[in-house]
């Protein structure tokens, strides 16, 4: 098996038993990325030195006797979280030249944890899209299908995995930005609890939905990840203080008497019907490991899509008020007073998506508008989270599709934005509500890869990861690499 | 009720977004397809629902009224556009 074959385990093994070392393994991803990447655009920045000496100083620490699990083991970061003198850019042209001057509570934790940073990852331009095709850098390509989006916001993240260019990324989550580009690029990817993994560093798009989580190419690998990534952060005011679980041990509990429901609004008008068949199939084979399911319902799960798009603009419009073209990041050329500083610097940085978020956002908070908007979205996220509350009562687990439709074509959704916010109709409502949410592999539709949902209960990363687990211990599809690469 | 090209403006102006002459025609559309959407949820009865703010109804912590941070003035002057003896710089504003 070739290096960027293996998973983080087998890496984890591999450099145990000196089959090869840190180094090593590092200048073989990074050749490999030079040479396979342009075909897919997934890095924004490859960090080769810096690589290079988390990769020397791995190797120094196992041979005084270290033996973490992340210790060596190469990864990525979405370009929004902060990473000390490299660039930060959010894949937008108004934090073009942003070094940042500090790191990210994440990237801080998995570095001690001793893993190596061979980038930062392509994603939509401030996380918003589906389809990472509003990056500044251009375009990511899906390794299934080059003509096909990989979807997004983490499309970078995901396409690089994906393509074994890398064996787990970083990615964030705001409403289904690592399950969805997961589910299309045949990845298992996590979005944990809110306030679960630390904030602090993590560029903001809507703050109280944002959540940080691992892709990778199962649901092992994905907890390994998490259990250095999670935790409480003092500097994050929303960061839970609550022990964290371990992940890897609750891989292996048996599935026997797992209640599973089947929510029916999953199954209705607009899903594509052969990832319905899918996702019945997993079911079916989850009932094979001693799981019971039956059906459910989440009413206001419609209503989901419509709360999401005054919500998160909102705090959006918020949020980005910091990229004024004074303290950092890009300035327009020749301002003839501070208002055209402003107006120029923000008009030429942002791009037409992020744009059109800001605007939303900025008339859903104005004045007259904001009870009909802003109060009214608040208040059905309230009934989205009684919905899963009820939900709970009855089943451990919840599962359907994580999304609609396959792979896209580049530019298919591009005239409509719309259109393109309807394909995170099943992701959307983990956001609202806060609970945590998997997608993983189960199958393939005329060559595309096709994910599976599941939802759990507040803090059951553990039973997420548990069930995923179990369920590609007796299947195949996660280990299914895109030809070519 | 649909968005006019003047609303556009005034909301951009809000929003501190310049937006060129050829970018307000496409905007209002797109605003006017995104308000639809976000429309639906008027028929949506929340009578007497309490709105919710933060999934895990947490309010905000309180810690030990100590100095935790340093002072990183250099290091966050040095990614700025325009700075001068540890001031950001901005066009005149007073005249």
């Amino acid at each position: 098996m070739s290096m960027h074959e293996l998973t983080l385990r087998q890496i984890a093994s591999g450099l145990a038993n000196k089959d090869f070392s840190a180094t090593e393994l590092t200048q073989s991803l990074l050749a490999r990325i030079q040479t396979v990447d342009p075909q897919l655009n997934s890095f924004i920045t490859v960090t080769e030195e810096l690589a290079l000496s988390q990769a020397k100083s791995a190797d120094e620490r196992r041979a005084a006797g270290e033996n973490g699990a992340l210790l060596g083991a190469p990864i990525a970061h979405k370009d929004l979280f902060c990473t000390q003198n490299v660039l930060t850019s959010c894949a937008s042209k108004i934090l073009s030249g942003f070094k940042a001057p500090y790191n990210a509570t994440v990237v801080e934790k998995l570095a001690s944890a001793g893993t190596v940073t061979l980038g930062k990852l392509n994603m939509d331009e401030f996380a918003m899209g589906s389809a990472n095709e509003s990056s500044h850098y251009g375009a990511v390509k899906n390794p299934w299908d080059l003509t096909r989006v990989p979807g997004g916001s983490s499309g970078g993240s995901a396409a690089a995995v994906a393509a074994r260019l890398i064996p787990a990324a970083t990615g964030t989550d705001t409403g289904g930005s690592i399950r969805q580009p997961a589910a299309l690029t045949n990845l298992t990817g996590l979005k944990p609890t809110y306030g679960r993994v630390s904030r602090w560093g993590m560029i903001a798009y809507a703050s109280s939905l944002d959540q940080g989580g691992p892709l990778a190419r199962n649901a092992e690998d994905c907890a390994l990840l998490l259990q250095a990534m999670a935790g409480f952060d003092p500097k994050d005011s929303t960061s839970v203080d609550q022990p964290l679980d371990d992940y890897l041990a609750a891989l292996d509990k048996p599935l026997a008497g797992l209640r599973i429901g089947l929510p029916k609004e999953y199954f209705g008008a607009g899903l594509d019907a052969r990832i319905g068949e899918k996702v019945l199939a997993v079911v079916e084979e989850l009932k094979k490991l001693g799981a019971t399911v039956k059906e459910i319902s989440l009413p206001n799960m419609q209503h989901a899509i419509p709360a999401y798009y005054v919500i998160a603009p909102a705090e959006a419009s918020s949020n980005l008020s910091r990229f004024d073209g004074v303290r950092f990041g890009y300035r327009c050329e020749n301002p003839v007073n501070l208002e055209d500083l402003y107006k120029r610097s923000r008009g030429e940085g942002f791009g037409a998506e992020v744009k059109r978020r800001i605007m939303v956002g900025t008339y859903a908070l104005s004045a007259g508008y904001y009870d009909a908007y802003y109060i009214k979205a608040q208040q059905i996220r309230r009934l989205i989270k009684n919905d899963f509350v009820a939900a709970f009562n009855e089943v451990d687990l919840i599962i359907g599709p994580t999304t609609p439709n396959l792979a896209w074509k580049l530019g298919e959704k591009n005239a409509d934005p719309v259109s393109a916010y309807l394909e995170d109709i099943y992701t959307i409502t983990a956001n609202l509500a806060g609970i945590p949410g998997l997608s993983m592999p189960a199958g393939f539709v005329d060559g595309l890869p096709v994910g599976v949902q599941l939802l759990a209960p507040y803090f059951q990363e553990g039973r997420l990861l548990n069930v995923a687990h179990q369920y590609q211990q007796v299947t195949d599809w996660h280990t299914q690499a895109p030809t070519g690469f | 009720m649909a968005l006019e090209r003047s609303d556009v403006e005034k909301i951009a102006h809000l929003a501190r977004l310049g937006l060129t002459e050829a970018e307000v025609p496409q905007t209002t559309d797109t605003l006017n397809n995104i308000l639809g959407l976000i429309d639906a949820m008027q028929a949506v009865d929340t009578t007497g629902i309490e709105p919710l703010a933060h999934p895990l109804e947490a309010t905000q912590r309180l810690r030990a009224d100590v100095v935790t941070e340093t002072n990183q003035r250099e290091a966050y002057q040095a990614i700025a556009p325009a700075v001068e003896s540890g001031l950001y710089l901005v066009p005149k504003v007073i005249e």
